[in-house]
């Protein structure tokens, strides 16, 4: 039953890379590769349902932290080429 | 009952897939970035998150539910979270979504 599950988490990580490669802009890819990471963290789940070893939930967290954090930086990085916190310069970091 | 819980977590486990399934199709066909967005909302809440559910059905009411249900929640809050910033990132970098057309014009393509 989790390997079927397991399989199908594989084959939607599949699709999603496929919009990644296609994705016309940098905000396609963006939004594939955060739903790819969302899709980790399930797969991590199902995997340590399917070996039996329930601590893969902490990694699955953790993982999940990280993939928030990560796709708002990268987002921020592509709409406004800069980093820091918003300062006098024109909208320079507001999302 | 061992028997009803496997029965409801593999209809939720079924169900998880096959939304994630769907909403990976979405992602691939749909027209523009924010239409996309529907596609990876559909993944990120219902797909995950049922997925999950039948993994806590799986579980009982053990220390790895909870786990499951802290996963789930960060997940429900979070990714909206990012979508929006990824929308408000896409109009600020001028990108339109695709105007509904009256019904006697052409669909007016966006700058993707």
């Amino acid at each position: 039953m989790f390997g079927a599950v397991a399989i199908a988490v594989l084959l939607t990580m599949a699709l999603t890379l496929v919009r990644a490669i296609l994705g016309p802009t940098v905000f396609d890819r963006i939004l594939s590769v955060n739903t790819f990471g969302t899709l980790t963290v399930v797969l991590i789940a199902v995997y340590g349902f399917l070996t039996g070893r329930p601590d893969f939930l902490d990694i699955a967290l953790v993982y999940a932290l990280i993939t928030f954090i990560g796709t708002v930086a990268v987002t921020k990085f592509a709409a406004f080429r800069y980093l820091g916190h918003p300062d006098e310069r024109v909208d320079s970091g507001e999302l | 009952m061992a028997i009803i819980a496997d029965v409801v977590s593999g209809f939720l486990l079924a169900a998880g897939a096959f939304l994630a399934l769907v909403g990976a199709v979405g992602i691939i066909r749909l027209p523009d970035v924010f239409a996309r967005m529907h596609g990876a909302g559909m993944i990120d809440t219902l797909g995950a998150g049922s997925i999950l559910a039948g993994l806590m059905v799986q579980a009982g009411f053990t220390m790895t539910t909870v786990k499951l249900i802290l996963i789930a929640i960060f997940l429900l809050f979070t990714t909206p979270t990012t979508t929006h910033a990824l929308a408000t990132a896409a109009l600020k970098s001028g990108l339109k979504p695709i105007e509904i057309p009256p019904s006697d014009q052409e669909p007016v393509q966006s700058k993707t």
